[in-house]
């Protein structure tokens, strides 16, 4: 996961985010008929240049980026898993969670990008289970405290085992003065149900809790003896993956590795291309739409495989986005721009929404839906251009929509007035790609609107001008080309002028209008503490004696 | 309509060249034209007048003289020739290169200089559009109005900067300029002192003395600007601005020096009932003016104006002549402030003290002029001293603004201020006598009785000659 990038500045050590099952250092997929177990055995000594030792399957950012990769590559390449299994390969221990003289080393930026990382690797998880058909589970073989604990919660099962000695503990505010880091607090009490006064219990007792009192507190679902738990867990699995019942009629599709070049200012994917400007710090994404295909079927969709507009488009999204996000911190603001044919976006939307109950579609549907999230909640200025040639259409119109600030170009007035730029929204865009607030873009845009909303389904497939976006509130500002470039010019410089904190801050808190969810808490409410807990010198003492025997001395103001 | 704008309108800005300035103008320009209309010099729109056209910006080009109709008028667009290489003189860009373009973050601080100083420029024109009837010659009419078109091209040179540099917003800004009126209780200008009626001729002389020497302090202190459009603007802009000041100068002098003749002739300092304007009555004018134009130069601590000059957009009076860092982080300077009904003096951040500079500088360059007015006074042999007043009488900006000061600067209290205020400040009584004698004088080469002549005439003609034909 982490290489080293030669390239003529600098030695600089980079973050990668591709993978596969045969480069795995901590994770073994095996498949039995239509439930997978996914074993957790981390590999203590992986990478000695790193200055810690992942003992007791503790994790750090490695670990997760497999865990991700195979739950990604289940529900593509495995569609026939109806049910998967969470555990660990290590006797009588599950997992420790995040490694804490790891993140007593992570700076404040890499802290909070891997909790915000593993967050969104649990909550993929969820999304498997809720909308995928592979429904997730956990045995629980060892202690599982902090992260190990927050990774069963992920899961919609837990079974303990009750051996008189495991133990489920959340013992971050105990033991490290910080907060369970990836959901816990907010999955304990939204989506088990603990009650609070219990949560309160549990969440500072460091030792955590054991067998009965863990299922009459509904903390796990069920409690297994040591000899029983594999066969347990299986067969609760198997009815699982029954009840899904997902209609499979074909083989998985592979997702193949993914073609990237990364140069000092320039990144190339086959479809993105992403410009990096060091001095006003954006990076801008040029990305290419579909081309027209003629024969556009189910048929051929399958045999293309992740070659498929959508999905290829979806993968290096996301892996731009980690890129940038772990890589390039102080890149500010992204620019998302796009090329290409209308008519073909449009009529990619079409077949997959006619054909959003095969699972394949179903799959790729979901994993744009996780895509743009992970546009969503990343600290970055997100701002759309556009201009002629871009193909903001349906799925593409959605990055416009995902933005802070987006701009279109009204008709040119003196050059290029034969190429009309437009913009279109379809089907897509109402409902199947929603936000983590459980609302669609447009519904998050339009807030206490509906009959808005109403009037721009009724034109869903039109391709609006930009006075037109403008005037429907699709589009911020629709400058003419005599004023475009200042105002770009002017917007990105001043943009890249404020405070980053402050700007994605006010980010934050302005993209995700109306109502809450699990996932929405997580990131705004138990992020936000946390990041700010990070920031704290409780925190920073108690991180940084961990481990040391020395206890550390606390501010005891109240704040 | 077709007009070539680059033939109508003067300019050195490659006019033809910018197909969004065009555009700009095109749209804004009418607007103008009826704006200049309504509230414009009143009832004027057929006088010929004998103007000063600016068409280029050398020696030659901007004293360019003819009878021409106010509303044809050829207002330009000029920026003074650029320096080569100029640097930026001061604030954390010291030494960079100065900009051609608006930097995106300090585009909103921009806008808003460029917007106060250019809500100044209509509003006077406004404040004065009554003058013309009650003119004390033809002379004067004829200043009046060259100042007036004066004012309407250094709006037209705002403007044109925010309509090149600031795109949507500029152009919805340049719309607003004509938008506020001086005096309207809905929209007023921007600056309470451009809000006040300048409804005689005393104080249209006052204005050009007092509030253009503001002007002309703003605008050097903007010709610093690391911001090159606006600082070749504002250089531009302050050749014209010294003939306001030339006008009001000399046309206190006149009264000044006719109030004299009047009192040596009559033997009493009560000549208004000989039809002339007491020297007490012109002190009253200046306590007035003066005081309301140390309200221009903000308040004494000001971040807004600690932030521009450390952004670079708006220097000190002369920069380069003042010999320090230019960056003054690490020094102070003693400012005013009111402790115990007592004006006392406080260290404060040199950088938060940028106005009060500039209003010194101002002050001193308002007492030169009052030095010339006390040697004609001395001439005739009186013993009269016209004098500016404290910097805390009469002020509704800053530290002084909760206190009632005497012109001398003492601290008084609000009924001692409210007795002894018509003694130092214009009464209604002395509005309704200097009125009465504001009669209108056409006649060529005639002055009204509490004026003198002028020295010379304009661009070398004869004092007698017709500035003004009435049609």
């Amino acid at each position: 996961m982490l290489s080293y990038l030669v390239n003529k500045r600098a030695l600089i050590l980079m973050i990668n985010f591709f993978t596969s099952p045969d480069q795995y250092k901590h994770w073994q997929i095996n498949i039995s008929g239509n439930v997978a177990t996914l074993l957790l055995n981390v590999d203590e000594n992986e990478n000695p240049t790193l200055g810690y030792t992942l003992k007791l399957n503790s994790y750090d950012l490695g670990v997760d980026i497999e865990l991700n990769d195979a739950v990604q590559r289940l529900r593509f390449e495995h569609p026939e898993v109806g049910a998967v299994i969470i555990t660990s390969a290590k006797d009588r221990v599950f997992s420790a969670g995040a490694n804490i003289q790891m993140l007593g080393q992570l700076s404040h930026v890499e802290k909070v990008n891997f909790c915000k990382y593993t967050n969104e690797t649990r909550i993929s998880i969820e999304d498997a289970s809720l909308n995928s058909g592979q429904t997730y589970l956990c045995a629980i073989n060892g202690p599982a405290s902090g992260g190990g604990y927050e990774l069963a919660l992920a899961t919609e099962h837990i079974i303990l085992v009750d051996d008189g000695a495991t133990a489920i503990a959340l013992p971050e505010v105990p033991s490290l003065a910080v907060l369970p880091g990836t959901g816990g607090l907010t999955r304990v009490i939204d989506k088990r149900h603990v009650r609070r006064d219990r949560a309160d219990f549990f969440c500072t007792t460091s030792e955590g809790v054991r067998g009965r009192r863990a299922l009459d507190w509904n903390l796990v679902d069920e409690l297994a003896t040591r000899s029983n738990l594999v066969s347990q867990t299986h067969s609760r699995a198997k009815s699982f993956a029954q009840k899904n019942n997902r209609r499979i009629s074909a083989n998985g599709i592979k997702l193949e590795p993914i073609n990237r070049k990364i140069e000092k200012n320039l990144i190339s994917y086959d479809l993105i291309e992403i410009l990096i400007n060091r001095d006003l710090r954006t990076a801008t994404f040029k990305i290419k739409g579909p081309d027209k295909t003629s024969n556009l079927s189910i048929k051929y969709i399958y045999s293309i495989g992740c070659k498929f507009w959508p999905l290829a488009f979806a993968r290096e999204l996301d892996d731009a986005i980690l890129h940038l996000r772990f890589n390039e911190p102080e890149i500010g603001t992204w620019v998302l721009t796009s090329e290409g044919n209308h008519d073909a976006m449009e009529a990619i939307d079409k077949i997959m929404l006619k054909n959003y109950k095969n699972w394949f579609i179903h799959e790729i549907i979901l994993n744009l839906k996780r895509t743009f999230k992970r546009l969503d909640i990343s600290s970055r200025s997100l701002i759309a251009l556009i201009e002629p040639n871009s193909c903001f259409t349906g799925t593409l119109a959605e990055l416009a929509l995902a933005a802070d600030t987006s701009y279109m170009l009204d008709k040119a007035i003196e050059e290029n007035t034969e190429k009309k730029t437009t913009f279109c929204l379809t089907g897509i865009n109402f409902g199947y790609l929603s936000m983590s607030n459980g609302l669609s873009r447009i519904s998050s845009r339009f807030l206490g609107n509906k009959g808005h909303i109403e009037k721009i389904k009724l034109i869903g497939g039109k391709q609006l001008e930009a006075k037109e976006a403008e005037e429907l509130g699709l589009v911020t500002f629709a400058p003419d080309d005599i004023d475009w470039d200042d105002e770009i010019r002017i917007a990105l410089e001043a943009r890249a002028s404020f405070s980053p904190d402050a700007l994605s801050a006010m980010e934050a808190n302005l993209r995700f209008g109306g109502p809450e969810t699990i996932e929405s808490k997580i990131f705004s409410r138990l992020s936000a503490w946390q990041n700010w807990l990070f920031q704290r010198p409780n925190a920073n003492t108690s991180l940084e004696s961990y481990g040391t025997g020395k206890q550390p001395t606390f501010d005891r103001n109240r704040v | 309509m077709n007009i070539n704008y680059n033939e109508t309108i003067p300019n050195n800005v490659n006019l033809s060249d910018d197909r969004r300035l065009l555009r700009a103008l095109e749209q804004w320009q009418p607007a103008y034209i009826n704006w200049w209309k309504e509230l414009g010099p009143d009832q004027t729109q057929n006088f010929e007048v004998y103007l000063r056209t600016a068409i280029s910006v050398d020696a030659k080009g901007w004293a360019h003289f003819g009878h021409v109709r106010m509303p044809e008028y050829r207002w330009g667009i000029f920026l003074s020739p650029a320096e080569k290489d100029r640097r930026i003189g001061f604030g954390h860009h010291k030494g960079e290169s100065t900009w051609t373009e608006v930097p995106g973050e300090y585009r909103t601080e921009l806008r808003r200089l460029i917007v106060t100083q250019g809500d100044t420029e209509p509003a006077s024109v406004e404040q004065q559009r009554h003058l013309s009837k009650t003119c004390p010659s033809l002379y004067d009419l004829r200043n009046l109005f060259q100042v007036n078109v004066e004012e309407g091209r250094h709006l037209w040179a705002m403007v044109y900067l925010l309509q090149a540099y600031f795109g949507r917003d500029g152009r919805e800004e340049a719309d607003e300029m004509l938008s506020r009126h001086a005096g309207d209780p809905n929209k007023p200008r921007i600056l309470e002192a451009f809000n006040e009626q300048t409804d005689d001729w005393l104080s249209f002389f006052m204005f050009t003395y007092f509030q253009d020497r503001d002007g002309k302090f703003q605008l050097a202190a903007l010709s610093e600007s690391a911001f090159e459009p606006l600082s070749r603007t504002c250089r531009f802009m302050l050749t014209e601005e010294a003939h306001h000041m030339f006008v009001g100068e000399t046309g206190i002098m006149r009264i000044i020096q006719r109030t004299c003749e009047l009192m040596r002739e009559y033997d009493t300092d009560k000549i208004s009932l000989m039809g002339g304007i007491d020297l007490n009555i012109i002190q009253k004018w200046i306590n007035f003016h003066y005081s309301i134009c140390l309200d221009l130069f903000g308040s004494e601590r000001s971040t807004n104006a600690a932030n521009y000059y450390s952004m670079g957009l708006k220097g000190r009076y002369q920069e380069n002549k003042i010999n320090d860092d230019h960056l003054l982080t690490d020094s102070y300077v003693s400012l005013p402030k009111i402790e115990e009904d007592e004006i006392r003096n406080e260290e404060t951040p040199a950088l938060t003290a940028i106005n009060m500079k500039l209003r010194e500088d101002y002050a001193k360059d308002s007492q030169r002029g009052l030095d010339r007015f006390n040697k004609i006074i001395e001439s005739y042999c009186i013993d009269t001293k016209l004098t500016l007043p404290h910097p805390a009488f009469n002020r509704n900006i800053g530290v002084f603004k909760d206190v009632k000061a005497s012109p001398s600067g003492k601290i008084i209290d609000a009924t001692t201020w409210n007795k002894q205020r018509d003694q130092w400040l214009p009464s209604s009584a002395d509005y309704e006598l200097v009125k009465s004698l504001m009669v209108q004088v056409i006649e060529p080469g005639k002055m009204a009785g509490w004026i003198a002549p002028p020295k010379r005439g304009i661009h070398g003609l004869p004092i007698d000659y017709e500035y003004v034909l009435f049609h």
